[in-house]
């Protein structure tokens, strides 16, 4: 309860740049829990004959390469991007956090090995290591959750670690440590609650970069695979309606730009 | 050159190293020891269990992780990385010309981002805090924000639908002169040096304007030099270590986009011959591939690692 407490009183005192990014995000979770639900066809169903349809009152958003409608579709792909993202973004961003900040009252080998292994994580770039498990466990929704939560993991151990070294070298600290309180007190109340500001960024950032990597790889074919469908894949099995200029290829390559660049942008372009 | 320095120096290789160890231990565990493998893929679901296990001892596939580990890191070391356990060809003839080709790819997008992002960068650290700084930082952050395949979707849509300048697909076999190699390389370069000069152009500026705020150059500002002059021979020889870290940082990070532009073009290079082999499940493909591509970027970021130390050093000691 008073994390939760710490986590609401840290967003209030938000620069006004993640405060947008976390209400641009908030709208993103809305329209993926509701979206589907306001979808007019089942995202599988074949409601015309006519294949990369323009836009038209009947289907908004015309329809996709086997008469299916986009808008439907569209719906449903948001809430997969959405999901996945958000959810190796948690396991990334915990698990960072945690080891980062915590490596700070360990003993220095701990601090050691973890850094050379988080250093050894990161000298893989990271579509590669994606393709590698998928190459070696297949192209399963977990599998694909777990890999990018591995991936982007060093990043926010080393923001967390970052902050949290600069933070513990505060006088506000050291006069909690000469008072007598416990570490545990110390992390949570003193250090976790001024570096809430620059942790709730990253993990924007890292959302973003998940979101990215998910679409490249759903992109390729190797990411989300039929019936299920994401961004990512609704391009890719629209991508011949570009010669005709159809809707079924440009719509979601708007939408997920339009998700990416905005939240970058609130963010203000701040980039590990 | 001093002792303090070539000590840093040397702890940077040193990690790098590590790093090396680490990566080729990384690709043979992730590919070697997850469940699900090509004996599988091959016979497909309908298989007996015996089937499977003949084709896996032939295979060389029942023997335990760390003998196979050993097999493969000598015949890398001899580079030998095997056959292919699809088509049976060795994979150093799968990858050699494919090889050749991605690093033209590569070497043509470098010799086009490198001057757009210094040009870019530059022009932006001499005009800083304009409109047209705001607009071009603005709009690079759009192109770094969005997935390399929008990008060349994009390129695609405009280039060879609308206005029909080049081909959508690269068919590298078509070059025979000068002006068909720009054909055929113009859409998958393109695509790619607009990703890679974002991410430079946005480095190179960040640290220009660190430079651009030490009290040299506001004292030759009030001297009265030209802007051009100071930018070019005032500001960036005392940037160009951070400069250097700035352009190996971002070619290494343009490994993910080759390995997408080369399969959207259909471009005959290494990326794409990973991707199929990832679809596949041909293990020793990937592992070689993934190797040389790991090594290529350890390369580029120890070497952007030793230059940001050489140059922090030398700055320090004036």
């Amino acid at each position: 309860m008073s994390a939760l407490r710490t986590c609401l009183a840290g967003a209030a005192r938000l620069a006004p740049g993640s405060r947008r990014a976390l209400l641009l995000l908030a709208a993103w979770f809305a329209l993926a829990a509701l979206g589907p639900l306001l979808a007019p066809h089942a995202p599988g169903e074949i409601v015309d004959r006519e294949v990369f349809a323009p836009f038209s009152v009947r289907h908004w958003l015309g329809t996709d390469y086997l008469g299916r409608d986009v808008g439907s579709r569209l719906l449903w792909s948001v809430r997969y991007t959405v999901l996945i993202s958000t959810l190796s973004t948690l396991i990334s961003c915990c698990c960072g956090f945690v080891l980062g900040i915590a490596t700070t009252a360990t003993s220095v080998w701990v601090e050691r090995v973890l850094g050379r292994l988080m250093d050894g994580l990161l000298s893989i770039p990271s579509l590669l290591f994606a393709l590698l498990v998928i190459a070696a466990a297949g192209e399963s929704i977990p599998a694909l959750v777990l890999t990018m939560g591995v991936i982007y993991m060093p990043g926010a151990y080393r923001t967390s670690r970052a902050l949290a070294l600069r933070i513990a070298r505060a006088d506000y600290v050291t006069a909690s440590l000469a008072r007598g309180e416990n570490r545990s007190f110390v992390i949570l109340r003193e250090i976790l609650p001024n570096m809430m500001g620059p942790l709730l960024s990253d993990i924007g950032l890292r959302f973003v970069y998940a979101v990215l990597l998910l679409s490249n790889l759903s992109f390729l074919g190797l990411g989300v695979q039929p019936p299920l469908v994401d961004l990512g894949s609704l391009v890719r099995e629209n991508v011949l309606g570009l010669a005709y200029g159809a809707p079924a290829v440009l719509v979601p390559t708007v939408v997920l730009a339009l998700l990416t660049v905005g939240i970058n942008l609130a963010l203000g372009g701040q980039r590990s | 050159m001093n002792r303090g320095l070539g000590r840093l120096v040397l702890g940077r290789l040193g990690a790098s190293a590590f790093s090396l160890v680490f990566v080729i231990v990384a690709i043979f565990t992730i590919t070697a020891a997850l469940p699900g493998d090509v004996a599988d893929t091959l016979l497909g679901q309908g298989a007996t269990a015996g089937a499977t296990a003949a084709l896996r001892h032939a295979m060389g596939l029942d023997q335990p992780a760390w003998l196979r580990f050993w097999h493969w890191l000598d015949s890398m070391l001899h580079a030998d990385p095997g056959r292919s356990l699809l088509t049976g060809r060795p994979v150093a003839e799968l990858i050699g010309l494919r090889l050749y080709n991605s690093l033209l790819l590569a070497g043509a997008t470098a010799a086009v981002s490198v001057p757009a992002s210094l040009a870019l960068g530059l022009a932006c650290t001499m005009r800083q805090g304009s409109r047209f700084d705001r607009f071009v930082t603005t709009a690079l952050l759009g192109v770094v924000s969005v997935p390399v395949f929008l990008l060349a979707t994009v390129a695609v849509f405009v280039f060879a639908v609308q206005f029909r300048v080049a081909p959508a697909l690269a068919d590298i076999n078509a070059v025979h002169s000068v002006w068909q190699f720009i054909r055929v390389f113009f859409m998958p370069v393109i695509t790619l040096a607009g990703a890679t000069t974002a991410q430079m152009s946005r480095m190179i500026r960040a640290c220009m304007i660190d430079v651009f705020s030490a009290p040299w150059i506001e004292m030759a500002v009030l001297k009265g030099v030209p802007p051009v002059r100071i930018v070019l021979f005032h500001a960036l020889p005392n940037a160009i270590g951070p400069v250097v870290n700035a352009i190996a940082l971002s070619l290494s990070s343009l490994l993910g986009g080759v390995v997408v532009v080369e399969t959207v073009f259909n471009y005959p290079g290494m990326a794409g011959l990973m991707v199929d082999s990832v679809a596949a499940r041909d293990v020793p493909v990937v592992q070689c591939c993934a190797l040389i591509f790991c090594v290529a970027y350890l390369f580029l970021t120890t070497l952007a690692d030793v230059v940001a130390v050489a140059s922090t050093r030398r700055g320090g000691s004036h």
